[in-house]
């Protein structure tokens, strides 16, 4: 267990290296960040200046070791854009994302697992189809699109809901919130719909499978055949023994949705990370780029490093299988 | 004569085929082909058979702007689905898309394809220290999202070219990211059927009789990883489509003056609350159709190829 996790957080140790290796080639290698800093009208020797403040001058292990460094203290320097510090930017930006991952995330959850019960449960019926096919657009319609329409349909046709931004919030601090306002929350709706349909699909076709497979096997028969009632074999043994993979999903899925909010804060103009770092790609903001890969690249590594751990804390057999296939490939 | 026998032969052998009797015995698999194949055709048709030519300036006027299309009122039947914000015919911008959309697809998949196939046979059939090496940066790479990987790459082939070149540049640095973002799963794949492959006697005699291991990794390992290479390139071709899309959506993909589909969404979406509707929704609704139907085709291949189902 203990040489698992050494070997889990070594992983985690050299991702983060290589991608704070590539945010720094960024940073250094592509354009001049001096040339990025400076206005017309500045002297040679205020360039200078400023190439010798910066450390351009030192040796590049020097400057990237400087670099990492700086970046575990949170410091990743200025946005060429607007000058202010790119930690401070992406404070300010990390609660909106967060609030939006966490409700498309329960969203996706609450939906998906009854709607996959059901539809492994009764699968010849006719809820089941519509589900089936709806879940099958799902997975084919771009997420833009499903924002789009959405808008299209509660902002601009009924307009009951609001098609931008995160209405009123409040600021706790060191945290801005728009779950504690009528319409913060009214602003979360679609937006959350928006990046959780996804997920949601994936999550509802995990369970459907899961539970047709759980259903044919011995112990639900033996269930049955101690006449237990539908409702206690149908949550307490079949449900139950689906949800392994399907935290594991949720857990890989929640990376991804930090990813995709980038899509649905640009189509909500949701002041959110993913905005931020849209904008930074077309205004060719170096330093907000890197930043966010950084940061983006911890939350993954953390969530991929807690699903394993959990994978493996819930899973007894999972420990035999490994020592097994271990042994086999090294 | 002999030839048209052996052509004979040939076609009802494929007709004959495990693979094409499944497809014959499966509505979905028809209809989803029947739609591929006429967005395919339609999409390389578009120069001779769009009605306008939305790339010549002189052909479109602003008097034309924003039109609806034909059935609603003040409609002009010379739009059939309308105008956009520049006076450009929307059937022929979205027949002119569908072909960009696809093309973009088809060569990052290409692209993907070569790179991942090289590096999985690479990987599977040298082993040591080389596979080693290759795997982890497979690795690291797949613990992020590709779209990341795509933006990531997309934006620093933004910063790298100069502005000028930028917008002429577009669709070879799309098809670049797109590419890189996508090769991970064919190198596992192919890495996964080379280590089964290798140790196989007709490698083995192969290797005797001194063939180079580049023809053996070629001639001999590589045609008989095909098949889970197919699958997962007619699933990723819908990926690569959707991709592309979200990227031109976003800003950083093709320019306005060669649109493809998402790139035409984009400026729909610009319009919505003007209540331009139609230059997203006819764009969006034939860039579902297109994904949908290569997803299903790539459903269907996945249970056909896939002997534990028959």
């Amino acid at each position: 267990m203990i040489a698992f996790i050494c070997r889990r957080l070594i992983q985690a140790a050299i991702v983060m290296l290589t991608v704070g290796l590539v945010a720094f080639s960024l940073f250094r290698y592509v354009g001049d960040p001096v040339q990025m800093m400076v206005s017309e009208e500045d002297s040679t020797a205020t360039r200078e200046r400023l190439r010798e403040s910066l450390g351009l001058n030192d040796p590049a292990v020097v400057q990237f070791g400087r670099f990492a460094w700086n970046a575990a203290q949170g410091d990743f320097g200025s946005s060429y854009r607007n000058r202010r510090p790119v930690s401070e930017l992406i404070a300010g930006r990390l609660p909106a994302t967060l609030e939006l991952v966490l409700c498309s995330g329960l969203f996706a959850l609450l939906l998906g697992i009854p709607m996959g019960v059901y539809t492994g449960l009764h699968r010849k019926t006719a809820l089941a189809h519509i589900f089936q096919t709806v879940s099958l657009v799902g997975i084919s319609m771009p997420t833009f699109l499903t924002g789009i329409l959405l808008i299209l349909t509660f902002s601009v046709t009924f307009n009951v809901l609001p098609s931008f931004g995160r209405g009123d919030i409040v600021d706790l601090g060191w945290w801005t919130t728009g779950l504690l306002t009528a319409s913060g929350l009214k602003a979360l709706i679609l937006p959350s719909i928006t990046l959780g349909l996804f997920q949601m699909t994936l999550i509802m076709r995990l369970v459907r499978s899961e539970m047709l497979e759980v259903m044919r096997t011995d112990y639900i028969k033996f269930a049955r055949a101690r006449g237990l009632s539908n409702r206690a074999i149908h949550f307490g043994h079949a449900l139950k023994n689906t949800l392994v993979p399907v935290i594991t999903v949720t857990g890989m899925q929640l990376g991804s949705l930090i990813a995709f909010a980038i899509i649905t804060e640009t189509v909500f103009q949701w002041p959110g990370m993913g905005l931020l770092f849209i904008q930074a790609v077309g205004n060719v903001d170096i330093p907000v780029m890197g930043a966010y890969l950084m940061i983006v690249a911890l939350f993954f590594v953390i969530i991929n490093l807690l699903v394993d751990l959990l994978y493996y804390a819930v899973d007894p057999r999972l420990r035999i299988d490994k020592a097994v296939a271990g042994g086999h490939t090294t | 004569m002999n030839a048209r026998l052996a052509l004979e032969d040939r076609i009802r052998r494929v007709y004959q085929s495990d693979v094409a009797f499944s497809f014959r015995q499966s509505p979905v698999a028809i209809g989803a082909a029947v739609v591929a194949l006429i967005l395919i055709a339609v999409a390389l048709l578009a120069p001779w058979i769009a009605p306008h030519d939305p790339f010549d300036t002189r052909t479109f006027s602003l008097v034309d702007a924003e039109l609806p299309p034909f059935w609603i009122a003040g409609g002009d039947p010379r739009f059939p689905l309308g105008t956009d914000t520049q006076g450009r015919d929307l059937l022929s911008l979205i027949l002119h898309g569908t072909r960009i959309s696809l093309a973009v697809g088809f060569f990052s998949l290409v692209f993907a394809m070569a790179v991942g196939v090289t590096v999985g046979l690479v990987s599977g059939y040298a082993g040591g220290a080389t596979d080693a090496f290759l795997m982890r940066i497979a690795d690291v790479q797949l613990s992020f999202p590709a779209i990341l990987i795509a933006l990531l790459i997309d934006g620093l082939a933004r910063a790298l070219i100069p502005d000028g070149l930028r917008e002429n540049l577009a669709i070879y640095v799309l098809i670049f990211a797109i590419g890189i973002s996508k090769w991970v799963q064919f190198a596992r794949t192919t890495r996964g059927s080379t280590l089964v492959e290798k140790n196989k006697e007709y490698v083995q005699a192969a290797r005797i009789i001194g063939r180079s291991p580049f023809v053996i990794m070629v001639r001999h390992i590589l045609p008989n990883a095909l098949g889970p290479l197919l699958v997962i390139a007619t699933i990723d071709l819908a990926l690569a489509i959707l991709t592309e899309a979200t990227l031109s959506f976003l800003g950083v993909g093709l320019p306005p003056t060669s649109p493809s589909l998402g790139t035409l969404i984009r400026i729909g979406n610009d319009y919505l609350f003007s209540g331009l509707w139609w230059i997203t929704i006819f764009p969006g609704t034939t860039l579902v159709l297109l994904v949908l139907s290569v997803n299903l085709l790539g459903d269907w291949l996945r249970d056909a190829l896939n002997p534990k189902l028959r």
